[in-house]
């Protein structure tokens, strides 16, 4: 029998999370990253006992059916409720339920950082002028630019040189739009592949584009050479054309969506997890389009299966920014989505939502999810002129600069920054000890932090409702693929 | 068989401390997303 005392300083709202979502009772254990299906009276009990948590030091049996009570629901019997808490003792005892976190651990960095992965900012121009672009429209505040040769093969000498021992080293091209400097793109593969093997290293290659110069040549030459690519893309035309128009301020809609749909065709065994060479079409969403759901399925009839859709990050002076009040129609486009996947899931028309993707055990350790993106120190990003940020959204910010790649050492990186991005974990972050989605976020995006908070310890509190939410229904989902599979 | 609680997926995260860390799993912001952080959004490679 489950002893009620084994809950005094184990906070059951901070580690278990029970929701209902759909027609399903669901707790997500999540120490544990155990998944259970209850039924109503299950869950009735386990919100009793967080209600309890929030006013009494003990939980006890009289003021569970005291809180029963209160909201009509019939007492439990003393044989159903000795029922129920003789399951959660065993799941308890299998380490699956009310699980304890691992004992905290020391995230161990040697002294230089490793950095296996940039982003290569190949051009601070582009060719089109979206409105909500944290690039500021391609130049990251600065003057119009692309990078030069000689600085992306010493961003490639760079994180293979950085990367010690690791042999899998990752290079984005970035922008901006990194099309606009193709030729340079195209030498360092070349480059980057040369360099790599004489050291026995793979670089797996990635670039983000717009779509807009994706024509047959560069779609022959991305499939040949194995590029990942991630494809901005926001959904249906009116959405697209208002917050993605060329500097003309006609919309880019109607010329990339063909070239879009034409790529995605031919990565049809793209991963979702983005394993091997894929595909991402990747959409944001702003206020100007809360009924974002509709984006996504938009994207999805195009024929096109491994599909992102973004929340905006954008101050409150900007029109198209999140207000009070929106976070309730946000919620609801994700439930409606999820639903929408499940209708499409039995009509064998599938397809991938990013965020909806929640592999449990299969998914990333505890020191990855504790320890978060890894920017600043696995992770950084160099700009057209070389100089080094924790990542890409922190470019062209004199305060995040590390150095650059024409330094005396450009290894040598700003050691006070170092520290301030390697210990900006989910220890680091009040808000996070008692969130029971601490471990899927690894504490939030380091950019929007301290874009809304000024502080890499402090969390962009609306951020974090978008990730609780795309979670409640990543684990709806996956408890419903996991029913379909069992029943065949 | 349990009549109110049925485990879907059994997972032992905490153990990871000690079989993981190992560095190899890609950059979260390389994949699909470049403005949040989606490192519960992946798989681990080993």
């Amino acid at each position: 029998m489950l002893d009620l005392s084994n809950f005094e300083g184990y906070r059951i709202k901070a580690n278990v999370h029970s929701y209902r979502q759909g027609d399903l009772y669901i707790a997500h254990d999540v120490n544990s990253g155990s998944l259970h299906l209850l039924d109503e009276r299950t869950f009735n009990v386990l919100k009793a006992f967080e209600d309890l948590q929030e006013v009494e030091e003990k939980i006890t049996l009289a003021g569970i059916n005291q809180i029963f009570g209160q909201v009509g629901k019939p007492a439990l019997s003393e044989a159903e409720l000795a029922e129920i808490f003789a399951e959660m003792e065993e799941l308890r005892q299998a380490g699956t339920l009310f699980s304890e976190e691992a004992e905290k651990v020391t995230l161990n960095y040697p002294e230089k950082p490793i950095v296996k992965a940039i982003c290569l900012h190949v051009a601070h121009d582009c060719n089109l002028r979206c409105e909500y672009c944290f690039a500021g429209t391609g130049a990251f505040g600065g003057s119009r630019t692309l990078m030069n040769l000689e600085t992306g093969k010493k961003g490639i000498d760079f994180v293979l040189e950085s990367s010690g021992h690791r042999n899998h080293c990752e290079v984005d091209f970035f922008g901006g739009e990194p099309l606009l400097n193709f030729g340079v793109v195209k030498a360092l593969v070349e480059y980057g592949r040369k360099a790599g093997a004489a050291l026995g290293k793979t670089i797996k290659f990635t670039l983000t584009t717009n779509g807009v110069l994706l024509n047959e040549e560069i779609q022959n030459y991305l499939e040949q050479e194995e590029i990942s690519v991630v494809l901005s893309l926001d959904g249906r035309p009116e959405v697209h054309d208002r917050m993605r128009p060329y500097a003309n301020g006609q919309g880019s809609y109607a010329k990339i969506t063909p070239l879009i749909k034409q790529f995605a065709t031919r990565r049809p065994e793209s991963s979702s997890y983005a394993v091997g060479t894929y595909y991402y079409v990747r959409g944001t969403y702003t206020h100007f389009n809360l009924d974002f759901d509709r984006d996504v399925l938009h994207i999805a009839d195009l024929g096109i299966k491994q599909i992102s859709m973004e929340p905006v990050v954008a101050g409150p002076e900007d029109a198209y920014a999140f207000q009070a009040g929106d976070l309730d129609k946000i919620r609801a486009a994700y439930d409606r989505l999820g639903e929408e996947l499940l209708i499409r899931r039995a009509q064998d028309r599938a397809f991938n939502f990013f965020h909806f993707n929640v592999a449990l055990d299969q998914g990333p350790c505890l020191i990855k999810r504790l320890s978060g993106c890894g920017a600043g120190h696995e992770y950084v990003a160099i700009s057209p002129e070389g100089d080094l940020y924790p990542c890409h959204q922190f470019v062209g910010q004199a305060a995040y600069k590390l150095g650059s790649l024409y330094d005396e050492n450009p290894h040598q990186l700003k050691a006070e920054l170092v520290k301030d991005f390697r210990s900006a974990n989910v220890y680091a972050k009040s808000a996070c000890r008692e969130c029971w989605a601490r471990f899927a976020c690894s504490g939030g995006c380091h950019a929007a932090n301290v874009a809304f908070t000024g502080k890499l310890t402090e969390v962009y509190t609306l951020g974090c409702e978008l990730q609780k939410k795309r979670l409640e229904v990543a684990l709806y989902l996956k408890i419903r693929e996991i029913q379909t599979k069992t029943l065949v | 068989m349990a009549k109110h609680i049925q485990t879907i997926v059994k997972a032992n995260l905490s153990a990871t401390v000690k079989t993981g860390g190992c560095g190899k799993c890609q950059t979260s912001c390389q994949s699909a997303c470049k403005t949040s952080c989606t490192v519960g959004n992946q798989v681990c490679v080993k």
